[in-house]
């Protein structure tokens, strides 16, 4: 099949992956390297169809870790990168991801999680790398991950993860999973004027003049690329300024602390959440991914039932909307938080609720989305 | 002049002959630079390598390589891993990437692609090229993606204190086979060249001109290019092996290299304290990683 | 130079004639430069820098042909040899004196 444009504006009927290969491109992505893994093959596979066409790059790379260290390279050569993958290539990613964070490049890396652990349930969903997703490489640094429950969000949360990227000069995660990867829906793709793109932040210092890690105001550098006579360095060690390493306490006191700052500074303008029935809610049932939409029904279930009950969907799982929930905790009965594992995002809940309102965990080990009753059941036990 | 006051760091008086006298001007006189500082972190040496090690010599016909390469010094883009080799990125005036151990390929692979108007040269060693960066090196090469990996081979994990490599000779001692290495070393060439690379060659630190020229020759070379240098390690893989240090190593290499150019690969392997065989041994071509996905599109439009 | 027989066109060919600078300071005493200049033009130094390495010193005059083999071969670019021609005057083409190490910080 041949497309035309980067921007495929129109009604199409297409599933969370290839939303997702879609809405790179129109971020105005050139660079893919990836490796197959289920079920988030069809991205790699719609970029390789996609990306030639349009002058881009589309490698197949070795492996995971070669993947994520080439998008990487791609970015440094001054394109917007991205990488697709599940669970097993999502750990094999990490070392190189903690390197993206250190070197503060801009890229985009899709994790269609199934479950786990392991080589797990190639075909079937989980939620169960959300806390990997905040803490999985060795070191301090912040995360921004975005949550789509739809092909559509897909779409255009993929775009907004280049632009979270481009602004914040770092990786950035979208965390869809095997349901809403697969699921084929409606995905309406505008015209690219009315796409907001964010650019990449390139210096218009002088080489002299400009240091590669000395933030601005916002606590980010601006970014270049090789080849136009900056002479950068550019290393994974801990280091200053100049990009040099400087192993030294001192240094790492100045220099990593902003990379969790960044983002926790910023989160005003990065949390996003869609709720709805708070306003009187004595229970708020919190979710993200597919989980939400069987919660959507639960919930409507339990308001059929006369239970005052809202639902808080995580669309940034990080950072994760602490001051919302912390608001929420004090005037609620207690937050049911179902997710496709046997505990993860409900702890950030827990912690944020800090004993003033109960949370209630509803697991499920994965490879299948939970019976809405089972969340019915529990927003009962929470109105209690 | 007594201990205390040497120790504050004040140089010996004028007269006393042992002491170099106090400096006189920075860098030399009347504004004289060594002609490498240019492309030099000069704020950042004196560099880490030991006395003796071979790392710096590479990295000085690696600097007059680029210098007579032809090519605009900013189209170079440098891509290390971890050790000391991968410390090289870091000490030259370059666009310059030190990643993660055993990674430099695939980022290099990515940073090439994005620009392939970039020079994109690997300089890093052999613990990471070709054990952890193994796979990596096999499908760069394989691919014959337009990179140049310049391996520099001292036998050993330096960096973390002198452990075996994939490269350590059968029999050497290091810290991690304190009964002697019982592992076949790979001989480099033989798998790069196996794989498809271009280019393919080996000099020793020792052999600074042909090491330079072959540098030159594998920069410009389109399509995956591989140089091997073996190089002095002096503090581990020498004093472990009671060899001396690395002016006895360079001395060995004197005495024990074979030039052969064109030789078969297969017979370049190399044994404890045996014979070196150095040369060029492949220069072939053949189409790259881009040319031929170029050929691929033009084809497919073509056919409409 | 000694011959075994004059070349024919000696008198068309100048000998190259250069100048060794070593910046002292950066030296670590490996003796690099010392066994593998061509022409023997150093020896090590009795004395030693601030780290305590001992650095090489010219032992022999007038005798460096400017081959750049030290410059390249030493570990720390800590020396170099430049050409040393007549516009320099004779001051500068190594009479006796003037070709000494150029001792700088290096640093």
């Amino acid at each position: 099949m041949s497309e035309s444009g980067a921007v495929l504006t129109g009604e199409h009927f297409m599933n969370g992956d290839i939303a997702a290969a879609e809405g790179a491109l129109a971020a105005g992505c050139t660079f893919f390297a990836g490796y197959p893994i289920t079920p988030a093959t069809e991205v790699a596979e719609r970029m390789a169809e996609r990306l030639p066409e349009l002058g881009g790059i589309y490698i197949q790379m070795e492996d995971e870790i070669a993947s994520m260290g080439a998008i990487l390279g791609a970015a440094w050569g001054g394109r917007k990168s991205m990488t697709a993958t599940s669970g097993p290539g999502f750990s094999l990613m990490m070392e190189n991801l903690g390197l993206g964070m250190m070197t503060e490049t801009p890229c985009v890396l899709v994790n269609v999680q199934r479950g786990g652990p392991s080589t797990g349930l190639p075909t079937l969903v989980g939620q169960q790398d959300m806390m990997q997703a905040r803490w999985g490489s060795h070191g301090d640094y912040g995360v921004i991950a975005l949550c789509p429950n739809s092909p559509q969000e897909c779409f255009d949360l993929t775009i907004e993860a280049f632009n979270l990227a481009e602004t914040y000069r770092m990786p950035v995660l979208v965390m869809s999973d095997e349901v809403i990867g697969h699921m084929t829906e409606k995905v309406v793709i505008p015209a690219a004027e009315r796409i907001q793109l964010t650019p990449r932040r390139h210096t218009t210092l002088a080489p002299a003049e400009y240091r590669p890690f000395a933030p601005g105001a916002d606590l980010v550098p601006e970014m270049v690329a090789a080849g136009r006579n900056y002479r950068i360095h550019v290393t994974g060690l801990t280091h200053d300024e100049r990009g040099y390493p400087a192993v030294t306490a001192a240094v790492q006191e100045r220099m990593v602390p902003r990379l969790t700052e960044k983002v926790r500074a910023n989160a005003g303008r990065i949390v996003r959440f869609a709720a709805g029935g708070l306003e009187d809610a004595q229970v708020v049932v919190v979710c993200y991914g597919i989980t939400s939409r069987v919660a959507q029904l639960a919930v409507e279930m339990a308001r059929g039932q006369g239970l005052k009950v809202g639902l808080f969907r995580l669309i940034t799982a990080w950072p994760f909307p602490e001051p919302a929930l912390r608001e929420l905790s004090g005037r609620v009965r207690g937050f049911v938080v179902p997710e496709i594992n046997l505990g993860q995002m409900v702890y950030e809940v827990e912690r944020c609720a800090a004993g003033r309102a109960k949370t209630l965990l509803v697991p499920h080990p994965g490879g299948g989305v939970h019976d809405p009753e089972t969340i019915l059941a529990a927003i009962e036990e929470a109105a209690r | 002049m007594n201990k205390q006051e040497r120790a504050a760091g004040e140089s010996a008086p004028a007269g006393n002959p042992a002491v170099a006298p106090p400096d006189a001007a920075p860098e030399g006189t009347a504004g004289r630079q060594h002609p490498k500082d240019r492309l030099l972190r000069g704020d950042r040496l004196p560099h880490i390598w030991c006395p003796t090690c071979g790392i710096g010599t590479c990295v000085s016909s690696f600097i007059e390589a680029i210098e007579e390469s032809g090519i605009a010094e900013e189209r170079f883009a440098i891509v290390s891993g971890i050790g000391c080799t991968g410390r090289v990125a870091g000490y030259v005036k370059l666009d310059s990437f030190h990643t993660t151990h055993g990674r430099a390929i695939p980022f290099a692979t990515g940073l090439h692609l994005a620009n392939p108007e970039l020079k994109v040269v690997v300089f890093s060693g052999d613990g990471d090229l070709v054990a952890i960066g193994g796979n990596h090196l096999i499908h760069a090469a394989r691919r014959n993606v337009d990179i140049t990996v310049i391996c520099l081979n001292n036998f050993i994990y330096g960096m973390t204190g002198g452990q075996a490599a994939p490269t350590t000779p059968f029999s050497a001692r290091t810290t991690t086979t304190p009964y002697g290495n019982s592992e076949y070393p790979f001989n480099v060439p033989h798998l790069v060249a196996s794989c498809g690379a271009s280019y393919v060659a080996r000099w020793t630190a020792l052999h600074v001109r042909r090491m330079k020229r072959a540098m030159i020759e594998a920069i410009a070379k389109r399509g995956f290019s591989f140089v091997e240098v073996i190089a002095p390690c002096s503090t581990l893989y020498a004093r472990k092996n009671r060899l001396g240090t690395g002016f006895d190593l360079m001395k060995f290499y004197h005495d024990n290299c074979e030039i052969r150019h064109g030789a078969n690969t297969a017979e370049v392997d190399i044994g404890f304290q045996e014979r070196i065989v150095v040369g060029k041994f492949v220069d072939i071509e053949k189409p790259t990683f881009l040319d031929r996905m170029q050929e691929n599109m033009q084809r497919h439009t073509r056919k409409g | 130079m000694r011959f075994w027989r004059v070349p024919l066109d000696q008198d068309r060919f100048r000998r190259p004639r250069g100048r060794v600078y070593i910046i002292v300071e950066r030296c670590k005493g490996c003796g690099f430069c010392v066994e593998y200049c061509p022409l023997d033009v150093l020896h090590i130094s009795e004395r030693f820098n601030k780290k305590g390495y001992h650095y090489p010193e010219v032992a022999k005059e007038d005798v460096c042909v400017d081959c750049n083999l030290c410059e390249v071969i030493c570990p720390e670019f800590a020396i170099y040899s430049q050409n040393v021609t007549d516009e320099d005057g004779p001051a500068a083409s190594g009479q006796a004196g003037a070709l000494r190490p150029e001792e700088g910080s290096g640093e």
